[in-house]
């Protein structure tokens, strides 16, 4: 009994068995359902973007992590889901260099640059789409098309913010049937993969449901055009990059607040941002601006949301 | 009622092992290494040496200091050496009482059955002292330092915890189905020695068969009740306990259950209080949960104080397969031994041995933020940040976070997904931050 050599570490000695990889696959599953459905709905096109995209970003860490002899991290996960949100955000008609370009900056300025996995202060794939809005403007906001007869169209906030053109029917927003960037039409889908998650307890519902829930109440409030309280609530939920942004982008743990009521007050910021810019501000869109932003307030949002620790409310005692 | 308490985690129970192989006891022990330091408090001093003659229930080490607990000589026979041996809890060498067996279980004269019927608190207590009691869930407080709280802090619950929490630990539940009369006695006397009129007996609804053969045994008395508590990691400790089940809070360290007016005891310390009157036999013997994938042969053996583990191990069959951790007490608390050469002591619940081939744990990646150990801290601590500062060597910062209510349960490092040593960070901050406090209280006095 004398032989063995036992391996001495500190407690607890049993682990879960669910690993980052193990939760970035699940991720990548939620996701894998909304590029089937935005290639059902937009074709080769968007399996062309989707393929790009996705290679873009491996190639770049893998690249990257040689070139500085770091260990090679692709297996993880974590840049094939940055290469699909970025390719989720692309219009239809999109030159195929740009989602390319938008993943290889994502992965290596926004991510690597400050540490890789974990480090990052933003999410790569909204600060990789910021970047291209800035850089590529006209790429980035035009080239929308419907669905399946591929006919140009404005998008259901273009024509909120007074384009024109008419806006889908609610069923039709919620299959995904309108103009709009790959990923982020099919409501359904995201749905589907965000409840997966959730119930996957990959992500947390407060950030999802506090965002969504404050765009709902600013487009009922103040969204009408007959005064107060007259806004349309579901074409301001199901359109735009909203769901998308909220279920996939929001929850980015590394940019997201780690306490329970630090998720809430994300999901609230991420709201009244982006009501706040569809509303008054100059894009017609601005979930990308609003998750940025509150990506950036993070830190701050965790340590002034340190929950106080068991023990410290008053007990009676009655003996 | 059942309020249930923050976080917490479901690691697989792993209890099938052992959950239904009935408690037998372990073979005569021919040597006996008996640790003077067995409890939370002040080390016990040698009372016999070497080449004296020992009988079973000799008091061998005894200390007056009021935190404390005497040990006793679990065999008869010789003093070999009183000499410094590994101690499994400490893992250092640590003064102990070596005895050579004669075999013949010779009881000293001064072991005698009492009767606990008419026996004030203050007696109650005094045995708890001299039968050498402590927790034996693990912590190993001495049981009558617990049961004596000061007069400002009065006591009108009490709980008996028989939640064993631990994943792969049955003695507890073994000892609820088959000692489950003696269980029921000394919670009447730990009642008694507290003066209050009502207690209940706490089982986490995994041991279905533990819940009904106590609620058959409680059937027909009105003042103890029995309470199924929702499975669910650390519930086992005292503060979740009272929280789960009286939705009280414990203040932070130094608060102490009888803060809110509660005392809670293990279910095998009220056993162990019962047979001290039974039979007047102090603490010498104790179930010790001997399994995981790496024993040949799991079993609930009640063992002799200071039998090594090795013979335990060989008596149940040896280790199978590749065995590359063994430790004392369960998976999530216990403590990794680098020896088989290590006595079971009064806080030894368990003896496990994990294999090789199990992936128990891992290589530590980046951490991202996923805030899961925030979301399972019973405590409501941030580890994420605590381990960060830790790990820097601030513990200034790691204090403000209140690194020193951590409870060391293990949730925070068992659900990380990127498999981070974060309790393993925090408690050496947190063995900063008490050294720290130590030294200004002995500054300013």
């Amino acid at each position: 009994m004398t032989d063995y050599k036992f391996v001495v570490g500190s407690s607890p000695h049993l682990r879960t068995s669910e690993n980052t990889p193990r939760l970035m696959f699940y991720v990548l599953q939620a996701l894998f359902l909304v590029a089937v459905a935005s290639t059902i709905l937009f074709g080769v096109r968007a399996m062309a973007i989707i393929g790009v995209s996705v290679l873009a970003a491996l190639a770049a860490e893998a690249l990257w992590q040689k070139g500085l002899r770091q260990p090679v991290t692709v297996a993880d996960g974590s840049a094939a889901i940055t290469g699909l949100l970025i390719a989720f955000n692309m219009p239809p008609l999109v030159p195929l260099w740009v989602p390319a370009l938008g993943s290889a900056f994502a992965v290596i300025v926004v991510k690597q640059f400050f540490g890789g996995l974990g480090h990052n202060f933003m999410n790569p794939a909204a600060a990789g789409r910021a970047f291209l809005v800035s850089a590529w403007p006209l790429a980035m906001t035009s080239g929308w098309l419907t669905p399946f007869d591929g006919a140009t169209s404005a998008t259901p906030l273009q024509v909120l913010g007074g384009s024109s053109g008419s806006l889908p029917e609610g069923w039709q927003m919620l299959m995904g049937w309108r103009a709009g960037c790959i990923g982020e039409t099919s409501a359904l889908v995201i749905l589907i993969g965000g409840l997966y998650l959730i119930y996957r307890q990959v992500i947390d519902w407060k950030i999802p449901a506090s965002f969504i829930g404050t765009v709902a109440l600013f487009a009922w409030v103040f969204g009408g055009t007959d005064g107060w309280f007259t806004g349309d609530v579901l074409t301001h939920v199901l359109s735009g990059g909203l769901l998308l942004g909220a279920f996939f982008m929001a929850t980015d743990y590394v940019t997201s607040p780690v306490t329970k009521r630090g998720r809430l007050i994300m999901g609230l910021g991420c709201g009244l941002l982006t009501a706040l810019i569809r509303l008054w501000g100059g894009y017609p869109e601005g979930v990308t601006y609003a998750i940025l932003l509150m990506n950036v307030a993070t830190p701050l949002i965790d340590r002034m949301t340190i929950p106080r620790p068991f023990g410290t409310r008053q007990t009676k005692v009655t003996g | 009622m059942r309020n249930g308490f923050d976080g917490g985690v479901h690691p697989p129970h792993y209890k099938t092992h052992t959950e239904d192989v009935a408690i037998r006891s372990a073979r005569e022990p021919e040597v006996v290494v008996i640790p003077l330091v067995q409890h939370l408090g002040a080390p016990c001093e040698a009372t016999v040496k070497k080449g004296d003659v020992v009988d079973v229930g000799q008091v061998i080490g005894d200390a007056s200091a009021f935190v404390s607990a005497p040990v006793h000589a679990s065999v008869s026979g010789k003093v070999f050496k009183v000499e410094p041996r590994l101690h499994p809890a400490l893992g250092k060498p640590v003064p102990a009482v070596i005895i050579e067996s004669d075999g013949e279980n010779r009881w000293h004269d001064s072991i005698e059955p009492r009767d606990a019927e008419d026996l004030t608190p203050e007696e109650i207590i005094r045995t708890m002292r001299t039968a050498g009691l402590v927790g034996l869930g693990g912590a190993a407080f001495p049981t009558a330092v617990k049961f004596s709280p000061p007069k400002d802090k009065p006591v009108d619950t009490f709980l008996l915890n028989g939640a064993e929490c631990e994943p792969f630990l049955t003695a507890d539940h073994r000892l609820m189905l088959e000692g489950t009369a003696d269980i029921l006695t000394g919670m009447r006397v730990m009642m008694r020695a507290l003066g209050v009129t009502t207690g209940t007996i706490c089982i986490e609804d995994n041991k279905p068969d533990a819940l009904a053969a106590m609620e058959a045994a409680c059937k027909d008395v009105p003042d103890i009740k029995v309470v199924s508590l929702k499975t669910r990691y650390p519930q086992g400790s005292e503060k979740q306990l009272i929280k789960s089940v009286l939705n009280r809070d414990v203040p932070p360290p130094p608060g102490l259950p009888m803060d809110v007016g509660v005392v809670v005891s293990n279910v095998s310390t009220a056993h162990a209080l019962s047979r001290a009157f039974k039979t007047g036999m102090p603490l010498i013997e104790r179930v010790v949960t001997v399994t995981g994938p790496a024993i040949a042969e799991p079993a609930n053996l009640l063992v002799k104080i200071g039998t090594l583990f090795h013979q335990l191990i060989e008596e149940c069959g040896g280790f199978e397969g590749n065995a590359s951790r063994l430790i004392m007490g369960g998976p999530m608390m216990g403590i990794a031994q680098f020896s088989t050469d290590v006595p079971v002591i009064k806080g030894t619940s368990g003896i496990l041995a994990l294999g090789a081939e199990d992936e128990w744990d891992g290589e530590a990646t980046a951490c991202i933020k996923c805030g899961r150990c925030v979301d399972v801290c019973p405590m409501r601590l941030v580890p994420i940040l605590i381990s960060a500062y830790a790990e820097r060597e601030w513990y200034e910062k790691a204090e403000q976070l209140y690194a020193a209510d951590c409870l060391e349960c293990g949730c925070c490092s068992f659900i990380c997904p990127a498999r981070r040593p974060l309790v393993q960070a925090i408690r050496m901050a947190k063995q900063h931050i008490m050294n720290q406090r130590r030294e200004r209280q002995a500054a300013s006095t």
